[in-house]
C-alpha cells in the first residue's frame, strides 16, 4: 500500500515537473521519457484490482515490479471484454507511452488484443490465459499461464484425507477448460487417496455472484459434501460460508486462510510475480520474449498455501510426497485408463497427459466420479 | 454416509433456507421502497444505498467489532442518502427517477471507494436464533437457523401493513401520494412527508445491504449486491404497494433464487441458466396472470410518476 | 453567461438589430448555459472530493480534458465509447414520450446480438452487404419483438412496463448464456464460450478517416430519424398527446394500443441493433461481453437528454468522455475506477437538479431583452 502511494506521488511530481517545462503538453509526453532506458508496462484487470482473488494476484505480481529501476507501471481497472479494452490498449501506448502491456483476463484476447497486435506493431503484448500459436498469432502476441490445475490435484490430496463423508464440493463459475481441468485435478487428487471419492459441482455462471456462490456452498454441504473448493473471481464468499458450516476448505487464487485458519485445508495460488519479472527483465536486457509461457509449480508460477491446523499427518506425508513428484516436472494428473463421467474414454490404459499437453488446455469434459454436467 | 444424504428432499428444503437466507435484503429495500412509493416518490437509487449501507455496516463492525453498530451506521448513512433524494426532487422539474439513477452511480461509486481497506478482514457476523434444534438432520438446522434481522422485517412488513390503514401518520402518507394538493388542503406539507418518507426508506435500505455483508453471504466486496437493490424496487410495484405483499414477493424470489444451486445439487445439471432465471420468470408470469386492463394499478398511489 | 454569449453580436450590430439578437440568444442561452454551469458546478464539487483525497484537481482537469477530447485520438476514443450509447439510450426515450419508463433495454441488446450471430453463421458466404443487412434485420426484430412485447403486455394487460422490462432483461440475459455455452457454442472458443465466429466479410468496419466503427453513424441517423417521428409526424403527435392522458386519446380516436406496441418495438429494434453492431463491428461472434452494461448506461443517457433524441447525442459524446478519460485517472492519479463512478454520480446529480433553473432565470426571458416599443 505504501508502496503504491510512494510511487503516485512521484509520477506526479514527475508529470507535473515536464509541465513546467514543456508547457502545454505534459501528459501527452511518453512518461518513459523521462528514464534513459526505461519502460513503460500496462496492467489491465477485467474486475477491481483488490477482489481478494484473481485480479489481485495479477495486481501484487504488478506491483513486484514497481520496485524495479526504470520502470513504470500503469494499471487500469474494471476494464469490460468490448471496444473499451481496445481503447484502453490504445490509450496506453499513445497517451502514457507504454511499450509492453499485460491484458490479463481470458476475454481480452481475441478479437480485441489481437486488434491492437495488428495495429501496434512495435509494442509487446503478453496475454493471460490465451493459446498463442506460431503462424496462426502475431509475433508481438503471446500468452503466457500457470499449472494451477497441479495446485488443484493437492488441494484434492489433503482434501481425500479430510473428507469423511466421502464427497467433496466445487463451486464453479463456468464450464471452460480452465475451470473443467481444476474440477477434474480435485477430485483426482482426493481419488489418489480414496477411489470411492465423489466431487459434486455446481455451476454459478458468472464469475462473480456473491449471493450465488453462497447458495451454491449451502446446497453443495446440504448434500454431504465436507469438504469444498472453488474457482470464482472472489474465493472469500465461498470460503467464509463452508467455514460457517462447518466444512474443510480448499483456497484458490491466493491465500485465504485467515478467513477460517481451523477449516483452511490449504489452497492453489497463482505467483505471478515471477513471470512477469522473467518477461520484465528480458526486455530491459533487449533479449528475445517467449511467445508462449507456460509453467507449475516447479517454476514458481504457481504456489501452495502453508498447511492448515486441520492437515493429519497422514495427508501431511501424502501431500509432501506427492509435492515433490510434481516438483520434478512431467506429472499427469490426466491419466489412463480414465473414462469422463459419460462412460466415454478419455485417456487409455497406458495413456497419460503430461501438464505441458496442449489438449489439457481445450479441456471439455468431467471425469468419472464428478457429478456435474459441461452444458 | 446415508444419514448426511438428504437427496431429493433437499430441493424443497433448499427452496426454504434460500427463501429465509436470500431474501431478507429484497424485504427490506421493498418495505422501505413501499413507504417512499406510498408518498408519492419513487428512489431508484436504492441499489447505491444498499451497497453503500453494506460497506458503512462491514466497515464499522470490523472497526468496532459489533455488528449492530455496523447496522445502526448503515441505516444512518442511508437516511442521509434519502435525506438527500428526498430534499433534491422537492425542486420543482427535478425527476425523481433520474436523480435515483445517479444516486445509484455515486452510492455504489463511494462505498467502492471507501470499501477498499476491508475487503479483506473479517467481520464478526449478525447473531442467528437456531429453530432448527428439534431436528437431528443437519441441513433443516442449517435452513432453519433464522438471522434477526429477517424477523424484524416479516415484523415491520405487518406493522407496515396495519399502520397504513390504521394509523394518522399512515393515512398523510397515503393522502401525500394519491394528491399533493388534498394534502395541502389538509394542511400537510407533501415535501416534508416525502422527505422523511425517502429517508426512512432509505434507511431501512441500508439495512438490506447491512444484511448482505454481515450475514448472508457475509463478506464485503465491490460484487456483493448482484442487483437486489434495483429488483427490489421492481418488486414494489409487483406487491402493489402492500407491505404484506412485499414480504411475499422477497420470500418467492429468495426461494426461486435456491432453485438454480439446489437442482444442480441433486444432478440436474442442464440447462442451469435457465432454472438461474426461475425468479424472473416466475415473477413475470404472475404478474401476467394476475393483472387484468381493468383493475390497472389498485392501489397505486396517485401521483406517483411510475404509474402515470 | 448571456451576455458573453451575445458579446459579439452586439458590437457588430447595433440599435433594434441588438435587442433582437439579444432576444434571440435569451431565447436559446438558457438550454446551453444551464447545462454547462451545471457540468462546472458537478466538476467543481467533485475537485473538493480530490483534494481531500490530497490530489491535484488542475492535474484532474487537465488529465480529462486530454483522456477525452484534447487529441484526435482521445475524441476517437470518445466517439467509439458514445456510439454504443446513442441506441441503448432510444431505447428508454421513444417509450418515455408516451409515459412509459422501459429500463431493460440490455435485455433487447443482448438478444439482437446473439439474433445477428446466429443469422451471420446462417447466410455465410452470402455477399457482404447482404450479410450485413440480415443480421441487422435479424438484431432489431430480435430486439423489437423484446420491447414489443413489453409494450403489448403494458397495454393490453396492464402489466407495469418497468418491472416486466426489468425480468425480461434478466431473463434475456440468461436465455443468452444458455445458447452462448449451449446449442451455439463454438467448441473452438475454450475459455470464453461463444457463438461461432461470423463470416469475416461481414464485419462492419470504421468509418473512413476515423478509427470509429460505423456504429456510431448508425445511432446519430437512428436518433435524428427518431427525432423527426416524435417532433414532425402525427405518430409522434399522437404519442404525446397519449402519453400525457390514455383516455383522452382514447376519446380523440387514437388507436393507443398499436401506438404504445408499434413505440416499443421501434425502441427495441434500436436496442437489438446495437447489439448486432456489437457483434459485427467489435466481437464477431455473440458472447456474455454482449452483457456489458450499455442498456443501463443507455437509461441514464435519457434521462439526461429529458428524452429528446437530438439532445442523446451530446449526453453520450459527454459520457463516452468521462468513461475514455476515466482510464487516464486511474493510471496518471492513481486512482481506483470507483472515483470515476463518484464523478458521473456528482456530475449527474447537478445536471438533473439544473433542470429547476429552466423558465426561473429573469437573464433567459426574451421579455428582458425587449426593446421598450
Amino acid at each position: 500500500m505504501t508502496d503504491r502511494l510512494m510511487f503516485s506521488r512521484r509520477q506526479i511530481l514527475k508529470t507535473s515537473a515536464a509541465g513546467a517545462v514543456l508547457g502545454f503538453a505534459p501528459s501527452l509526453l511518453p512518461v518513459r521519457s523521462a528514464f534513459a532506458a526505461g519502460a513503460t508496462i500496462g496492467f489491465i484487470y477485467v474486475g477491481p484490482k483488490d477482489d481478494y482473488g484473481y485480479n489481485q494476484a495479477h495486481a501484487e505480481g504488478a506491483a513486484v515490479l514497481k520496485g524495479m529501476e526504470g520502470i513504470s507501471i500503469i494499471e487500469e481497472e474494471n476494464v469490460p471484454e468490448t471496444v473499451d479494452v481496445q481503447k484502453t490498449m490504445e490509450s496506453m501506448i499513445n497517451l502514457d507511452g507504454a511499450t509492453m502491456l499485460f491484458p490479463t483476463s481470458f476475454g481480452y484476447f481475441d478479437p480485441h488484443m489481437l486488434a491492437m497486435c495488428e495495429k501496434f506493431p512495435e509494442i509487446r503484448f503478453r496475454h493471460c490465459g490465451g493459446m498463442w500459436s506460431e503462424g496462426k498469432h502475431p509475433k508481438n502476441a503471446g500468452s503466457y499461464f500457470g499449472y494451477i490445475g497441479q495446485g488443484q490435484y493437492l488441494n484434492g490430496v489433503a482434501a481425500g484425507h479430510a473428507t469423511k463423508t466421502k464427497k467433496i464440493g466445487f463451486v464453479a463459475a463456468k464450464p471452460i477448460p480452465q475451470v473443467l481441468l481444476n474440477i477434474n485435478s480435485f477430485l483426482l487428487g482426493a481419488r489418489s487417496v480414496d477411489p470411492a471419492i465423489t466431487c459434486q459441482v455446481i455451476f454459478t455462471g458468472e464469475w462473480s455472484l456473491a449471493v450465488k456462490e453462497a447458495e451454491a456452498t449451502n446446497a453443495l454441504v446440504d448434500q454431504g459434501a465436507d469438504v469444498i473448493t472453488c474457482h470464482v473471481d472472489s474465493p472469500k464468499v465461498v470460503v467464509e460460508t463452508a467455514a460457517g458450516r462447518g466444512t474443510f476448505i480448499c483456497g484458490y487464487h491466493a491465500n485465504q486462510s485467515p478467513l477460517a485458519p481451523e477449516k483452511y485445508l490449504t489452497g492453489a495460488e497463482w505467483n505471478w510475480a515471477n513471470i512477469y519479472k522473467m518477461y520484465v527483465e528480458k526486455l530491459v536486457a533487449g533479449e528475445e520474449l517467449p511467445n508462449f509461457t507456460r509453467g507449475g509449480l516447479a517454476d514458481g508460477f504457481v504456489k501452495m498455501s502453508p498447511l492448515g491446523s486441520g492437515v493429519s499427518e497422514a495427508a501431511r506425508a501424502q501431500f509432501d510426497g506427492t509435492l515433490a513428484e510434481i516438483m520434478k516436472g512431467g506429472f499427469s494428473v490426466i491419466k489412463g485408463p480414465l473414462n469422463n463421467n459419460k462412460g466415454e474414454v478419455v485417456a487409455t490404459e497406458g495413456q497419460a497427459f503430461v501438464e505441458t499437453a496442449i489438449e489439457l488446455e481445450s479441456m471439455d469434459y468431467l471425469v468419472e466420479g464428478v457429478v456435474g454436467s459441461t452444458s | 454416509m446415508e444419514q448426511t444424504d438428504l437427496g431429493l428432499w433437499g430441493v424443497p428444503l433448499a427452496i426454504l433456507g434460500g427463501a429465509i437466507r436470500v431474501s431478507t435484503p429484497f424485504i427490506f429495500v421493498s418495505l422501505g421502497e413501499a413507504i417512499t412509493e406510498r408518498s408519492g416518490r419513487i428512489n431508484l437509487g436504492l441499489e447505491g444505498v444498499l451497497v453503500f449501507g453494506a460497506m458503512t455496516a462491514y466497515a464499522v463492525a470490523v472497526l468496532t467489532g459489533s455488528p449492530w453498530l455496523g447496522v445502526l451506521a448503515a441505516s444512518a448513512s442511508g437516511a442521509c442518502f434519502g435525506l438527500f433524494h428526498g430534499w433534491i426532487c422537492k425542486f420543482p422539474k427535478v425527476n425523481d427517477i433520474a436523480i435515483g439513477i445517479a444516486l445509484m452511480l455515486l452510492g455504489s461509486g463511494l462505498a467502492f471507494f471507501f470499501g477498499k481497506p476491508f475487503i479483506q478482514p473479517s467481520a464478526p457476523d449478525l447473531p442467528a436464533i437456531p429453530f432448527g434444534l428439534w431436528s437431528n438432520s443437519s441441513q433443516v438446522q442449517a435452513a432453519l437457523n433464522i438471522n434477526i434481522l429477517f424477523l424484524i422485517g416479516a415484523a415491520l412488513a405487518v406493522f407496515l401493513w396495519w399502520a397504513f390503514k390504521n394509523t394518522r401518520a399512515g393515512l398523510i402518507v397515503r393522502v401525500v401520494g394519491d394528491s399533493s394538493d388534498a394534502a395541502r388542503a389538509m394542511g400537510i406539507n407533501p415535501n416534508t412527508v416525502r422527505l422523511l418518507a425517502t429517508a426512512i426508506g432509505s434507511a431501512l435500505a441500508a439495512i438490506g445491504g447491512a444484511y448482505l455483508s454481515l450475514y448472508y453471504p457475509g463478506s464485503w466486496n465491490e460484487g456483493i449486491s448482484s442487483g437486489q437493490g434495483l429488483m427490489a424496487v421492481a418488486l414494489v410495484i409487483f406487491a402493489r404497494w402492500n407491505p404484506l405483499g412485499c414480504f411475499a414477493a422477497a420470500l418467492l424470489f429468495g426461494g426461486a433464487g435456491a432453485l438454480g444451486p439446489a437442482l444442480q445439487s441433486v444432478g440436474v445439471t442442464q440447462g442451469y441458466y435457465l432454472f438461474y432465471a426461475a425468479p424472473y420468470i416466475l415473477t413475470l408470469l404472475i404478474m401476467i396472470a394476475t393483472s387484468s386492463p381493468g383493475r390497472a394499478l389498485a392501489g397505486a398511489p396517485g401521483v406517483l410518476s411510475i404509474t402515470k | 453567461m448571456t451576455e458573453i454569449a451575445s458579446g459579439p453580436v452586439a458590437s457588430t450590430l447595433g440599435g433594434p438589430a441588438l435587442a433582437g439578437a439579444l432576444e434571440w440568444a435569451a431565447r436559446r442561452a438558457e438550454g446551453l448555459v444551464i447545462p454547462l454551469a451545471a457540468l462546472i458546478v458537478g466538476m467543481a464539487l467533485f475537485s473538493i472530493f480530490i483534494m481531500l483525497l490530497g490530489k491535484s484537481p488542475a492535474q484532474l482537469f487537465d488529465l480529462m480534458w486530454r483522456g477525452g477530447f484534447g487529441s484526435w485520438f482521445s475524441v476517437q476514443n470518445t466517439l467509439s465509447r458514445a456510439a454504443p450509447l446513442l441506441l441503448a439510450a432510444l431505447c428508454v426515450a421513444l417509450p418515455a414520450r408516451l409515459g412509459l419508463v422501459v429500463i431493460g433495454g440490455e435485455g433487447a441488446i443482448v438478444l439482437g446480438g446473439v439474433a445477428a450471430a446466429a443469422m451471420a453463421v446462417l447466410v455465410q458466404g452470402a455477399p457482404a452487404l447482404i450479410g450485413v443487412i440480415l443480421m441487422g434485420i435479424a438484431g432489431a426484430v430480435a430486439g423489437g419483438v423484446w420491447i414489443g412485447a413489453v409494450g403489448a403486455l403494458r397495454h393490453y394487460r396492464a402489466v407495469n412496463e418497468t418491472i416486466s422490462s426489468l425480468l425480461m432483461a434478466y431473463i434475456a440475459i440468461a436465455l443468452m448464456n444458455h445458447l452462448v455455452e449451449g446449442p451455439l457454442r463454438d467448441p473452438a472458443s475454450l475459455n470464453k464460450p461463444s457463438t461461432h465466429p461470423m463470416d469475416p466479410a461481414f464485419v462492419v468496419g470504421a468509418v473512413p478517416g476515423m478509427d470509429v466503427h460505423w456504429g456510431l453513424v448508425a445511432g446519430i441517423i437512428a436518433c435524428v430519424i427518431s427525432w423527426i417521428l416524435i417532433e414532425k409526424t402525427r405518430w409522434g403527435f399522437a404519442a404525446r398527446i397519449a402519453g400525457g392522458n390514455v383516455r383522452a386519446a382514447q376519446v380523440q380516436g387514437l388507436a393507443v394500443g398499436p401506438l404504445i406496441v408499434g413505440f416499443c418495438a421501434l425502441a427495441g429494434a434500436f436496442a437489438g441493433l446495437a447489439g448486432m453492431i456489437e457483434v459485427a463491428a467489435v466481437q464477431g461472434n455473440a458472447n456474455a461481453s454482449l452483457a456489458s452494461g450499455y442498456g443501463y448506461t443507455g437509461i441514464l443517457v435519457a434521462f439526461l437528454a429529458r428524452h429528446n433524441p437530438l439532445a442523446i447525442i451530446p449526453v453520450a459524446i459527454l459520457l463516452g468522455g468521462i468513461d475514455a478519460s476515466g482510464g487516464l485517472l486511474q493510471r496518471r492519479m492513481d486512482l481506483p475506477d470507483a472515483t470515476v463512478q463518484v464523478l458521473q454520480g456528482m456530475i449527474f446529480i447537478v445536471i438533473l437538479f439544473s433542470e429547476t433553473f429552466y423558465g426561473r432565470l429573469r437573464v433567459f426571458n426574451p421579455d428582458l431583452w425587449k426593446r421598450p416599443a
